[in-house]
């Protein structure tokens, strides 16, 4: 197994779907800030089989998390202080999701308007659903 | 600011005015005939439909008013590359109301955004036209006398059909609705619907032969198989001619039902069934007008 030191402040987001922290990484924008990440891709995992894991050594609070439950609302979010979990943070559903992810449906309008923001709206709380603000169509992967 | 851009914009009370309002005007339509007087309706068609727009200018020059507008991107500003958000900005300048139709989904919502003026969805790609979907409940409540308590079987194309997509929505509103969707498997109903009329405990049913079912039916609404909604011409001419409804099949059903078209109407529906007092359709034109005139004038604040 490999062996990633701790981290004295920060994050470390568990149980993201094999092969999927680069995305996730890409999408909390962590590649334009400083902050010190370590990506483990394919971990064993008991529950999962295998498993991505991302450390972020940064000051609690400085990332927007929202788009975590959006994505998946199976990651695992602890809060580390002191180098220990102080608790793990609960995911809430966002009820919008602006350019994070881009509608896939070739005949919405987003495929051609210029400058028109990605926007999702959460349409069903329960299932997790998000639906393109324009086309209503429904976002299915990341 | 109001706009219509998915028939659930407006409540069921807002939409119980409404056509009161469209059946006072069928009544008196010579009281509404200068309502609009120095106002200009701009027709916005980014797609060709003759019989929508028609309908919309129409209702327009019924109520006084005057009309400007494109009927296709060619002759737009869209064919230099404008965006709908800078095409309705620059509309607003020129009019006092505008419907737009545009073939990508989700265009009347962009043009809503940034619209100083109201908009109306004259349709988008395959996602909604809530005008045919006013019209056919306006049909209904007209010759029908209500909106609730009624089986209704839609036959054909319920996968991109979106005039059917928008009036179960509108229809699922109202008391003792039962559907029965009638479509071959290929064009079957999506999901997310049928997820809404379960939730909602909404009786409904999926079959396969119109015949097996036409005969519980209160109101039938037909629709065309449309060759622009397929990517494969393959598949459209083999599902086309699917349903056909002629007068043996009519000779089964109900004899107060009625038969619905949002038109144009290809081979679906056999011409020796247009002088059988249950089809509609051709009243369901006319039942367009009057709602468009009535929502012109709710849109633009001009009441009694």
């Amino acid at each position: 197994m490999l062996n990633v030191g701790k981290i004295e402040e920060g994050y470390v987001l568990d149980h993201i779907k094999a092969g999927k922290s680069l995305t996730i990484y890409h999408l909390l924008h962590l590649d334009k800030t400083d902050a010190q990440v370590a990506i483990i891709k394919n971990a064993k995992s008991n529950k999962m089989g295998k498993k991505d894991i991302l450390k972020v050594e940064c000051p609690v609070g400085s990332i927007n998390l929202d788009v975590l439950a959006f994505l998946d609302r199976k990651i695992t979010v602890n809060v580390i202080q002191d180098g220990e979990i102080m608790h793990k943070e609960d995911l809430i559903l966002p009820r919008e999701v602006k350019n994070v992810i881009k509608c896939k449906n070739p005949r919405c309008i987003t495929s051609i308007e210029q400058g028109l923001p990605h926007i999702f709206v959460l349409s069903d709380e329960k299932k997790g659903v998000y639906r393109c603000k324009y086309c209503e169509g429904k976002y299915n992967e990341y | 600011m109001r706009h219509l851009i998915n028939p659930l914009d407006f409540t069921v009370e807002e939409l119980d005015a409404l056509f009161d309002l469209a059946s006072d005007i069928e009544k008196n339509p010579a009281h509404y005939a200068h309502k609009c007087e120095g106002k200009k309706l701009a027709t916005c068609f980014y797609e060709p439909s003759t019989r929508t727009r028609l309908s919309f200018e129409t209702a327009m020059l019924n109520l006084g008013g005057s009309v400007i507008g494109f009927s296709d991107a060619a002759s737009s500003s869209a064919s230099k590359g404008e965006s709908v958000a800078d095409t309705i900005r620059v509309i607003s300048c020129f009019a006092d109301i505008c419907a737009m139709r545009h073939p990508k989904e989700g265009a009347a919502t962009v043009a809503s955004t940034h619209s100083s003026i109201p908009v109306i969805n004259a349709g988008d790609g395959g996602h909604q036209h809530p005008t045919q979907t006013l019209t056919d409940m306006l049909t209904i409540r007209a010759l029908k006398g209500r909106l609730s308590d009624y089986t209704i079987g839609l036959c054909g194309d319920l996968k991109f059909g979106r005039t059917v997509h928008s009036l179960i929505n509108a229809l699922s509103r109202y008391d003792n609705v039962r559907f029965v969707f009638i479509s071959p498997e290929e064009l079957r109903i999506p999901d997310y619907l049928i997820d809404m009329l379960k939730e909602r405990g909404i009786p409904y049913e999926e079959v396969i032969r119109l015949e097996d079912t036409i005969g519980k039916l209160d109101l039938l609404y037909m629709t065309r198989v449309q060759r622009e909604r397929f990517f494969n011409e393959e598949d459209y001419i083999r599902l086309k001619d699917f349903y056909i409804l002629d007068q043996a099949k009519l000779e089964l059903a109900k004899k107060d039902m009625l038969v619905l078209h949002p038109l144009p109407r290809v081979n679906e529906i056999s011409v020796e069934v247009d002088d059988d007092p249950r089809a509609v359709y051709f009243k369901q034109v006319q039942y367009g007008v009057y709602v468009r005139m009535a929502l012109i004038l709710t849109l633009l604040g001009i009441t009694d």
